[in-house]
């Protein structure tokens, strides 16, 4: 019933998704920047799901730590792997929209910088679940520091805002606006990205159930 | 106050073991003189150029000699179990984990306070008009990295690749503090007074420590115990 | 009041069950031998009651409070696997330290009979570093007994002990027994602990498969209970 529900939702998210970017091909070409601008219908939408899923590890973590149950914890790692392959997404669109519109590959102007930084946070957050064996201990370390990196992605968008504020450079998106009429299908499309995070995030946590259930059975199997 | 006489009882065994051996704070002395010895020859600037980066040069010496303190902060109790000893001490989590971190604050200080001086001199640069100030932020910084160095410190006690984990854990975390601390350290170096503009940096500083001192306070006995 | 109380504990490592459904009590006074093959959950469970791993389910209590709770720290003290005593420290400010860790009312003093209970008051001031390993291991027993515990909580305490230390030990714990203390030792020295011992729970995979009082039977042939209640 699960997988029928997941596949459904996963074939809707993919319509979606391909209606979408039939509908951007037809969207006229922006003033400035010409057709690369289009990006942004991806570039945003994926740090959009990102952030949601930093959100997610942050509750489920804390729900871990609360009730000690370990589905919190498999949606905790679930939500985080498929955030940072968002966030990855996001930086590499941003690298490719500098690399077309500006000539470089990598600015450190302050979303991008701030993007690279909460994706140093959590792929510490991996690092650290995969130093640790025994899976109770790992649960664990794992939802504190994630409540800790959870705390920081608003000080460190902050401060490295503010840190430009101080010392501007040119920052990668100034110039090119979004026209109003195209906001519906930015909107879909936030729509459909939250979607296919959503179904991979539930593939993900299946996964991961079913490794919890082979290692306990290991355990058993090595102590007999 | 049985509270603050436990801290400080913890607070003084960690000076105490620690200046006995003197190992972790002397490697850590060593390491903040060869990295100011390094950038000398990686940059050779002018005397203009020295104060505008002072202060991500001097951050970066103190995070990097920082981390090779708090490392041991939790490992010199790994030695002969005495991990196990002080949690089962009728002493609250949080007195252990205050204790060290303030143990750990007091090192890393004397460090930056060795530092400071020789950066003055090896860089030829006159760092003391705003004194105070700059105190203030040192001040300030070294508690941010200090408490969530001792509390990742607690946090990798136990797992594979400890002295590899801390620094990965704790730089990113401590990535808007490090910010904050080295635009006020430039700016103060340079001998530019704290203005409107660089008063957001010190709050955040301040909103900053206080935030993860009071998480880590909250969470250590997870940490500890599970 | 029981001194040790476990109820319907588990202890789960991810979903491995490491302790199932362990019932065990031990009244002041009693002495409990838990012993079982490697790997049976012993130390687990000496651990858990310890306070330092929370149990998955069931509960804990010395004398009716949780382990985590300072009443029962204070009445608690534990000898693991290590000596618990900081090598840079001398003996004398190792036993200071945990004197005042335990609010006693004169480390001092606390300290100084301790060290010559276990024969150690001509070293009191040398490092723990330049000890010989049998002045380690009474230091230790010192440091367990500083704050006298009515509960003592011992896993392998015979492990490794030289011939000096052993006595130390075994003097200590029948004073302890004789005041009225509480012990309760995980061990494979069968022959030391059951002179002892007024109980004896044998662990198997996690699960109680004996608890009863100790016979002359069990000490005069320490496999007795292996061969009856053990596997193979």
């Amino acid at each position: 019933m699960r997988d029928k529900i997941l596949f459904v939702i996963g074939v809707a998210a993919i319509l979606l998704l391909a209606r979408d970017i039939n509908a951007i091909i037809d969207l006229p070409e922006e003033r400035n920047q010409g057709i690369i601008f289009k990006i942004i219908f991806f570039h945003v939408p994926m740090a959009i799901t990102a952030l949601t899923c930093s959100l997610v590890a942050f509750i489920a973590s804390i729900g871990f730590l609360i009730t000690k149950n370990f589905k919190f914890d498999a949606v905790a790692v679930a939500v985080t792997e498929v955030g940072l392959a968002f966030l990855a997404g996001n930086l590499i669109t941003g690298s490719i929209w500098g690399r077309v519109a500006w000539g470089i590959w990598w600015a450190w102007d302050a979303r991008l910088t701030s993007a690279l930084v909460c994706w140093l946070l959590y792929a510490g957050y991996l690092m650290l679940r995969r130093a640790i064996e025994e899976p109770t201990q790992r649960a664990t370390f794992a939802a504190i520091f994630s409540i800790f990196a959870f705390i920081d992605v608003p000080i460190v968008i902050f401060s490295i805002k503010w840190w430009r504020t101080q010392h501007p450079a040119p920052v990668f998106w100034g110039g090119g606006s979004m026209p109003k009429d195209w906001y519906a299908l930015w909107a879909w499309n936030v729509l459909a990205m939250m979607l296919v995070g959503f179904v991979f995030t539930a593939v993900r946590l299946r996964q991961e159930e079913f490794q919890r259930e082979i290692d306990s059975l290991r355990r058993e199997a090595h102590a007999i | 106050m049985a509270y603050v006489q436990q801290v400080a009882t913890i607070f003084a065994k960690d000076l105490r073991a620690e200046l006995r051996t003197k190992e972790a704070i002397n490697a850590s002395l060593s390491f903040a003189l060869v990295v100011l010895l390094l950038f000398s020859f990686a940059f050779d600037p002018t005397e203009e150029t020295t104060r505008e980066i002072s202060g991500g040069l001097l951050w970066i010496v103190f995070a990097f000699a920082g981390t090779l303190l708090l490392n041991r902060s939790f490992a010199r109790e790994l030695g002969n179990d005495c991990l196990d000893a002080l949690i089962s001490a009728p002493i609250p989590g949080s007195a252990l984990f205050l204790g060290k971190a303030f143990a750990n604050f007091v090192l890393v200080m004397a460090v930056e306070l060795i530092a400071l001086p020789l950066f003055g001199i090896f860089y030829n640069v006159k760092w003391t008009s705003q004194f105070w100030e700059l105190m203030l932020v040192v001040v300030l910084g070294t508690w941010a990295m200090t408490v969530t160095g001792t509390i990742f410190s607690a946090l990798t006690v136990n797992i594979r690749l400890r002295e590899v984990m801390l620094p990965i854990l704790n730089f990113p975390i401590l990535i808007p503090a490090l910010l904050g601390a080295m635009q006020l350290t430039s700016a103060l170096v340079a001998g530019k007074p704290i203005t409107e503009d660089n008063s957001a940096w010190l709050k955040m500083l301040i909103g900053f420590d206080v935030m993860y001192t009071a998480v880590s306070v909250v969470l250590v006995e997870t940490v500890l115990v599970g | 009041m029981n001194a040790v109380g476990v109820e319907g504990v588990w202890k789960f490592y991810g979903d491995y069950p490491a302790l199932r459904n362990v019932n065990l009590q031990a009244e002041p006074g009693a002495c409990l031998a838990l012993i079982g093959r490697n790997g049976a959950g012993k130390t687990t469970l000496l651990r858990t009651i310890a306070g330092f791993a929370r149990p998955g389910k069931g509960k804990i209590a010395i004398f009716g409070d949780s382990p985590r709770d300072t009443r029962a720290r204070r009445k608690m003290g534990y000898i693991g696997h290590g000596i618990s005593v900081y090598d840079e420290l001398s003996a004398m400010e190792n036993l200071v330290l945990y004197g005042k860790l335990y609010a006693l009312p004169d480390p001092k003093k606390s300290a100084l009979e301790w060290l010559q209970r276990t024969g150690l008051e001509r070293v009191k001031d040398g490092l723990v570093r330049e000890f010989s390993r049998g002045m380690r291991q009474r230091l230790a027993v010192a440091r367990a007994f500083l704050h006298e515990p009515k509960v003592l909580l011992l896993d392998e305490p015979f492990t490794a002990l030289d011939d000096r230390a052993i006595a130390v030990l075994q003097t200590v714990l029948r004073e302890a027994l004789a005041e009225g203390k509480t012990i309760v030792m995980s061990t494979h020295q069968l022959r030391e602990a059951l002179e002892l011992a007024t109980h004896v729970a044998l662990l198997n995979r996690g699960q109680v498969a004996f608890h009863g009082p100790c016979t002359p039977e069990m000490v005069s042939d320490p496999g007795w209970v292996y061969a009856r209640y053990g596997e193979g």
